[in-house]
C-alpha cells in the first residue's frame, strides 16, 4: 500500500460560506508539501478536516489507503493556526502530558521532550510557565508540541509565522529531516520564498478548491519565461521588431523581455549585439510568488 | 492497543493532569481554607447559640463527701448532665483554677453548701446546688417535726407532670441539627467551588485554544470525563479534609458530641451525596460554560445551574433546622436536580424513610448518563466554537 496522504474531494460549507469544494491533493511518504493560498481560501479548514478537528460534509482523508480514524490521527503532529497550550502550565510537563496524550510512554515522552527542547532552543526554559515565553519561543514550543511524540505524519498550519529568521532555519532543518524519515510533511503558508526552497510539492488553493499541484519547476511550465538584456548602448524600440518578443520595459540599458513560442533566442542575442556592448544577457525563471500572482489573479494577492 | 484501554489511560491522564494542576492553584487552596474559616466558625457559633449540652464537672471534698448521692438524683432528675469527682481540698482547688472543674464543694453542711468556682457559678449547676441544699433544710425540718424524710423524698419524687402531645414530636435532637446544618453547608460549598471549577476549566481550554490539538487526540467525551473526573477526585478530598477539620472543631468546642454510628452514617451519605450531586451539577456546568470563550461570560452562562444549586441550598437551610419533617422538603428532596442538597441534609437529622433514599438515589443514578449525554452532545459541537456565544439551540443541532 503507497504510503501517503490521500485527501479526497473535501467539502465544507459554513452556512452560506463555501470552505471547501472538492478539493483533492496526495502528499507521499518522505514528501515536503507546500499548501499556498489567499486568505480564507481554505487551507486551514482543509488541515482541520484532516485533524478531525471538524468533520467534513463529504469527502474523505486516507492513510496508506485507509480512511484516517482517531488511532491514526494519534499518530499525526499537529500545529493548528491558532496557537494553543495551558498558559500556566510549564514547558516540560506540558509537552510530557501531550506526548503522552498521543499513546507514549512516561519515560520516552521525558527523554523526547528533553531532546526536542534542546533542538529547538528552549531548552532553558523548561520549568516555566508557557505564558512567561515571548511570543516567538511559544511558537517553538508549540512546534515541539507537534514533534514530540514522532509523529509518522506533519500538519502544520503556518508553522513560520512570527519566527526569527534563526528558528526558521531551526524549522526548515527539521521539516527536511523528518521527511528524511520518510514522514509526510504539509504546511501552509504566506512566505512563497520560503515554501519555493523547502517543498518538494506545492498546491495552490483558490476558493475552497485545488487549482493546480506539482513541483514548483512543473508550476512554472505554465508560464512564460523572461529575458533580462542588458546593453547599454542599444535605443528604446531595439527589440521590437522580433519574432515572439514582448518588452515589458527598458532603462538604463536594461531591456525586460518575455518570449513567446516562435521566439529565438540566438536572433535576439544578434540583434542586442549589433546595438554595441552586451553585459549581460540572462533567462530568470519567475519566482513562485510571480507565478501565483499570475495563477490567482492580481486582485486576490497574498497580504 | 485496545480502542478501549486507550480510551481509559486517555481518561485518566487528563484527570491526572486535571488533579495537579487543581492542587497547585492558589484559588483552590484559598476556597479550601476559607470553607473551613466557615465551618469551625459555624462551630463555634452554634456552641455559643445552644449552650451546649457539655458536661457540669463537680469536684466534692472528702468533707462534703455525704452530699454525692443527693447531687447526682437532683441533677439526674433535672436533665443535667453532672459528673462527680471525689478530690482532696487543695488539688480540687487547683483544678478549679485550670477550668477542668466547673465548682468544688469544700462545706461539710448540707444545707449551706460553699462551692468554689473559677469566676461564676453556671446557671444549670446553681439551681442543682439549689435544690440540694434545699432538700436538705426541708429534711432537717421533716426531721425536727418528727417524720421520716425518706418517705417525703419519695413522695416528693413521686410528684411528676404528665405530658401528653397532641402531634408526633419530631425526633431531632440538638446534635442531629447541628450535623445536619453542617451537611448542608458542606455539600452546597463542595458542589459549587467544584462545579465553577469545571466549568472554568473547560472555558480556560477554549480560551487559550488548546482545545484544538487536544481534540485533535482525543474524543471530546474522553476530555469531559477527564475533566470532571479529576476535579471530582480533588473536590473529595477538599470535602473530606473540610469535614474533617470540622468535626474536630466541633468535638472541640463541644458543638458535637461523637455518637459514632450517627455521625459515621452521616459522613457515609455526605461523600455518596457529593459523588452523585457533583458528577451531575460538575456534567451540566460543563455544558453550559462550553457555549462561551471568554473567562468573564462564564458567570452569566453558568447562573441558571447555580440558581438550582442555591435554591436547593436556601430552602434546605431555611426551612429543615425548624421543620425537619416539613412534607414539602422532603418532596423536592427526590427529585434529582434537588436532591443533591436536600436529601444529606434530611439523612443527617434522620428523617428519612428507606424509600425515600431509594428513590431519591434511584432518580439521580438514572440522571447522570441522561446528563452526560445531553451534556457531551453540547460540549462537542460548541467547544471548538470560539468567539461568539454559541446558543444551546445551534450546539444542540449541529453535528
Ligand atoms: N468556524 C467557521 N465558521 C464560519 N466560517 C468559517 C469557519 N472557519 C472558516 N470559515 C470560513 O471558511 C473559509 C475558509 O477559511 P480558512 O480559515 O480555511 O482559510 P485559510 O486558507 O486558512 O485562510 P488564511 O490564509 O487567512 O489563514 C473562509 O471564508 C472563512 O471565513
Ligand atoms: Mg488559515
Amino acid at each position: 500500500m503507497a504510503r501517503q496522504l490521500e485527501i479526497d474531494r473535501l467539502s465544507k460549507r459554513f452556512g452560506e460560506i463555501t470552505a471547501l469544494e472538492d478539493i483533492t491533493f496526495q502528499v507521499s511518504a518522505g514528501e515536503i508539501f507546500g499548501l499556498v493560498g489567499s486568505n480564507g481560501a481554505g487551507k486551514t479548514t482543509a488541515m482541520r478536516i484532516v485533524l478531525g478537528v471538524i468533520a467534513a460534509d463529504a469527502g474523505e482523508v486516507r492513510w496508506e489507503g485507509t480512511p484516517v480514524r482517531l488511532d491514526t490521527r494519534r499518530r499525526i503532529g499537529y500545529m493548528p493556526e491558532e496557537r494553543g497550550l495551558y498558559p500556566r502550565m510549564r514547558v516540560a510537563e506540558q509537552l510530557e502530558y501531550l506526548a503522552c496524550l498521543h499513546g507514549m510512554t512516561a519515560s520516552a515522552a521525558h527523554a523526547s521532550v528533553d531532546a526536542w527542547t534542546e533542538r529547538l532552543g528552549v531548552a532553558d526554559r523548561r520549568d516555566d510557565d508557557v505564558i512567561k515565553l515571548s511570543l516567538g519561543n511559544q511558537q517553538r514550543v508549540q512546534l515541539a508540541a507537534a514533534l514530540v511524540h514522532d509523529p509518522e505524519i506533519l500538519v502544520l498550519d503556518e508553522p513560520f509565522s512570527g519566527l526569527d529568521p534563526v528558528a526558521v532555519d531551526v524549522m526548515s532543518a527539521v521539516l527536511r529531516d523528518k521527511a528524511g524519515t520518510g514522514v509526510p510533511v504539509v504546511f501552509s503558508s504566506h512566505q512563497l520564498d520560503l515554501v519555493e526552497r523547502l517543498c518538494d510539492r506545492v498546491g495552490i488553493v483558490r476558493h475552497g478548491r485545488m487549482i493546480t499541484a506539482g513541483t514548483v519547476d512543473d508550476l512554472r511550465a505554465g508560464g512564460r519565461e523572461e529575458l533580462i538584456v542588458h546593453a547599454p548602448q542599444a535605443a528604446p524600440g531595439w527589440a521590437d521588431r522580433l519574432p515572439g518578443v514582448t518588452v515589458h520595459d527598458h532603462s538604463d540599458g536594461r531591456t525586460r523581455l518575455t518570449l513567446g513560442e516562435d521566439a529565438d533566442d540566438q536572433l535576439i542575442l544578434r540583434a542586442a549585439l549589433a546595438t554595441g556592448p552586451v553585459h549581460e544577457f540572462a533567462r530568470r525563471r519567475p519566482s513562485l510568488t510571480e507565478l501565483f500572482r499570475h495563477i490567482v489573479g492580481p486582485r486576490e494577492e497574498i497580504s | 492497543m485496545s480502542a478501549e484501554t486507550s480510551n481509559d489511560r486517555a481518561i485518566m491522564l487528563i484527570a491526572r493532569r486535571e488533579i495537579s494542576t487543581r492542587l497547585r492553584s492558589k484559588a483552590f487552596r484559598v476556597a479550601t481554607l476559607i470553607s473551613i474559616l466557615i465551618l469551625v466558625g459555624i462551630a463555634l457559633v452554634s456552641k455559643i447559640s445552644s449552650g451546649g449540652p457539655s458536661y457540669q464537672d463537680v469536684g466534692v471534698t472528702p468533707a462534703a463527701a455525704s452530699t454525692t448521692d443527693r447531687l447526682t438524683a437532683v441533677a439526674r432528675a433535672l436533665h443535667i448532665d453532672l459528673r462527680v469527682h471525689d478530690v482532696g481540698e487543695a488539688a480540687g482547688r487547683a483544678r478549679v483554677r485550670d477550668g477542668e472543674l466547673d465548682g468544688l464543694l469544700v462545706g461539710d453542711d448540707p444545707a449551706a453548701i460553699d462551692v468554689v468556682v473559677q469566676t461564676g457559678l453556671d446557671d444549670d449547676l446553681r439551681s442543682v446546688l439549689q435544690l440540694v441544699a434545699q432538700r436538705a433544710a426541708l429534711d432537717r425540718q421533716v426531721s425536727a417535726l418528727g417524720g421520716d424524710p425518706a418517705t417525703v423524698s419519695a413522695a416528693v419524687a413521686g410528684a411528676r407532670v404528665r405530658v401528653t402531645p397532641l402531634e408526633r414530636p419530631t425526633e431531632t435532637d440538638g446534635q442531629q441539627l447541628a450535623l445536619g446544618i453542617i451537611t448542608s453547608v458542606l455539600i452546597y460549598m463542595s458542589l459549587l467551588i467544584n462545579g465553577q471549577a469545571v466549568a472554568q476549566g473547560v472555558v480556560e481550554e477554549k480560551t487559550s485554544r488548546v482545545v484544538e490539538i487536544l481534540l485533535a487526540t482525543v474524543r471530546p467525551r474522553q476530555l469531559l470525563i477527564g475533566k470532571v473526573l479529576g476535579l471530582g477526585t480533588v473536590g473529595l478530598i477538599q470535602m473530606a479534609a473540610i469535614a474533617l477539620c470540622g468535626i474536630v472543631a466541633g468535638t472541640a468546642t463541644g458543638a458535637l458530641h461523637m455518637h459514632a454510628s450517627a455521625t459515621a452514617g452521616t459522613v457515609v451519605w455526605l461523600i455518596i451525596w457529593f459523588l452523585l450531586g457533583y458528577t451531575a451539577y460538575s456534567l451540566a456546568f460543563a455544558g453550559v460554560a462550553s457555549l462561551v470563550s471568554r473567562q468573564e461570560d462564564v458567570a452569566a452562562v453558568v447562573t441558571p445551574v447555580l440558581m438550582l444549586l442555591i435554591v436547593g441550598y436556601v430552602i434546605g437551610v431555611s426551612i429543615l433546622p425548624s421543620t425537619p419533617d416539613s412534607g414539602f422538603v422532603a418532596a423536592l428532596s427526590l427529585i434529582p436536580i434537588f436532591a443533591p442538597t436536600l436529601m444529606p441534609v434530611r439523612l443527617a437529622l434522620g428523617v428519612v424513610p428507606a424509600w425515600q433514599a431509594v428513590v431519591s438515589l434511584g432518580g439521580i443514578v438514572v440522571a447522570i448518563p441522561l446528563l452526560l449525554w445531553l451534556s457531551a452532545r453540547i460540549y462537542q459541537n460548541a467547544v471548538l466554537h470560539s468567539g461568539a456565544r454559541v446558543r444551546l439551540r445551534d450546539a444542540w443541532r449541529t453535528g
